[in-house]
């Protein structure tokens, strides 16, 4: 995306939080006046388990620069295994993603908890900048929308 | 005829006449030499067509789905793998499946007989030992058995049945080669711009016909996603990012699931290195879950399950 403003290009990077771990975490950054990059755009889900790789998939071909999936910690999850099933789908498609040849950096998975906005902070940091490093996504992005 | 043909005829008459089988789900020749079709066989006289050979090539799985009546099927040991994975999801009732299971040394490669005859008519093929004799109008060529397999057959590691309820008897060559994921492990080599090229170059290629997808015994559902309206997970169109988000996608959904029987490519029009992508899943839930699809009947299959100690060492 252009900043129309400065002219240059800023990472869109889409982020997808758990309702009752991460969202909270990033709530809680907001809360304690945390500074990270307003690069992300967060959409809330219930579970790391809801987030389909169609998601991601949809959000890359869309024109995200960057993909991030958080969810409570292995063991923390609301529903118990959600973020168990999530983690067996992710260590697959991130290597499948990995292995066609996108980028390293465009996707990343990560746990954070409710109690650690600075965790969040961090996360949305280091991503931001690999991604920003990265530049501008190509690979899986439409071409005609 | 061979012997294992004779069989196979035996047995399916048997299961008719016992009333165990309302059908018998096999092969039998058609007018091309080393082309089996797939026959139905529901009287003794259309058992009687039945046979068994190199080119016996489709997975017979896939008729099962979606199949009410009682039904006996010959099965080499991929197509094993693939009813045991389907039993598994619940997709095909075992009470009401015979398996005629056939150990299997491997299939003709269409695609590779075709090279190799380069536009002549083939019009007798003829085993022996370990050699087919290609016979047609001016011509007559020998070729080694081993160089016409298909690729899925030259690392395949269960030629013989996992599970069946009757075995045709024959023998097959143990299984577990050499290193079956060599060729994935090389391309895992490349740099990330090299695998890209090889994807999108590979890939394009793709007239998204879906073939792969409808032979597949692991693709049953009632909606695919690329039939999605709404969402509309891809483009309808010929935008190359739908195509190469429809095989990722395609892919994926098979990990834990597929058998790497290579329905997928033989079915394939335009010869497109499917398997480079569906092995790559099967080597990595291999390797992070320890999980081979249909082989085990008790297991469950590797993606609806999940240890408290799964490797997260991708996670930020």
């Amino acid at each position: 995306m252009t900043d129309t403003a400065t002219g240059t290009w800023q990472p869109r990077i889409i982020a997808f939080l758990c309702n009752w771990c991460s969202y909270a975490g990033a709530d809680l950054a907001g809360v304690s006046r945390l500074q990270y990059p307003p690069n992300i755009r967060v959409i809330r889900v219930p579970c790391s388990g809801r987030v389909n790789p169609l998601l991601i998939l949809k959000a890359l071909r869309e024109g995200a620069d960057g993909v991030l999936v958080a969810g409570c910690h292995p063991g923390d999850c609301h529903y118990v295994s959600g973020n168990y099933a999530a983690r067996r789908k992710f260590a697959v498609l991130k290597r499948l993603l990995e292995y066609v040849g996108l980028e390293s950096g465009r996707v990343t998975f990560a746990w954070v908890s409710a109690s650690e906005g600075g965790r969040f902070a961090e996360l949305v940091t280091d991503v931001t900048e690999k991604v920003r490093q990265l530049g501008p996504a190509s690979r899986l992005v439409a071409s005609h929308e | 005829m061979n012997d294992r043909s004779e069989e196979i005829r035996r047995v399916a008459k048997r299961l008719l006449a016992e009333g165990k089988a309302d059908v018998v789900i096999g092969f039998r020749d058609s007018r091309l030499p080393l082309r089996a079709t797939p026959h139905f066989a529901r009287t003794p006289a259309e058992a009687d067509q039945l046979v068994w050979g190199l080119g016996c090539t489709s997975n017979l799985a896939k008729y099962l789905l979606d199949r009410e009546e009682c039904v006996a099927v010959v099965a080499k040991g991929c197509d094993v793998r693939a009813i045991v994975a389907t039993v598994k999801e619940n997709q095909v009732n075992r009470d009401r499946v015979t398996i005629i299971g056939v150990p299997c040394a491997g299939v003709v490669s269409w695609q590779k007989l075709e090279a190799v005859l380069n536009g002549r008519d083939l019009t007798e093929a003829i085993q022996d030992g370990d050699t087919l004799v290609l016979r047609g109008r001016e011509f007559e060529q020998r070729v080694a058995i081993s160089d016409l397999l298909q690729d899925a057959c030259r690392t395949c590691t269960v030629h013989e049945p996992v599970v069946c309820d009757v075995r045709i008897a024959s023998s097959a060559p143990a299984g577990g080669r050499t290193d079956e994921f060599a060729d994935i492990r090389e391309f895992e080599a490349l740099s990330p711009d090299e695998r890209w090229e090889w994807f999108r170059r590979e890939f394009s290629r793709c007239i998204r016909c879906y073939a792969c997808r409808n032979a597949c015994p692991a693709c049953y559902c009632e909606q695919c996603f690329v039939d999605s309206t709404n969402p509309e997970w891809i483009g309808k169109g010929n935008d190359l990012t739908d195509t190469l988000i429809f095989h990722i996608v395609r892919a994926f959904h098979s990990a834990g699931r597929c058998v790497d029987c290579g329905a997928c490519e033989r079915a394939c029009p335009m010869g497109i290195d499917l398997r480079r992508l569906t092995r790559k899943v099967q080597k990595d839930v291999k390797e992070l879950f320890g999980a081979d699809a249909g082989v085990d009947p008790d297991s469950p299959p590797a993606l609806a399950v999940f240890r408290p100690d799964d490797p997260e060492d991708f996670t930020w």
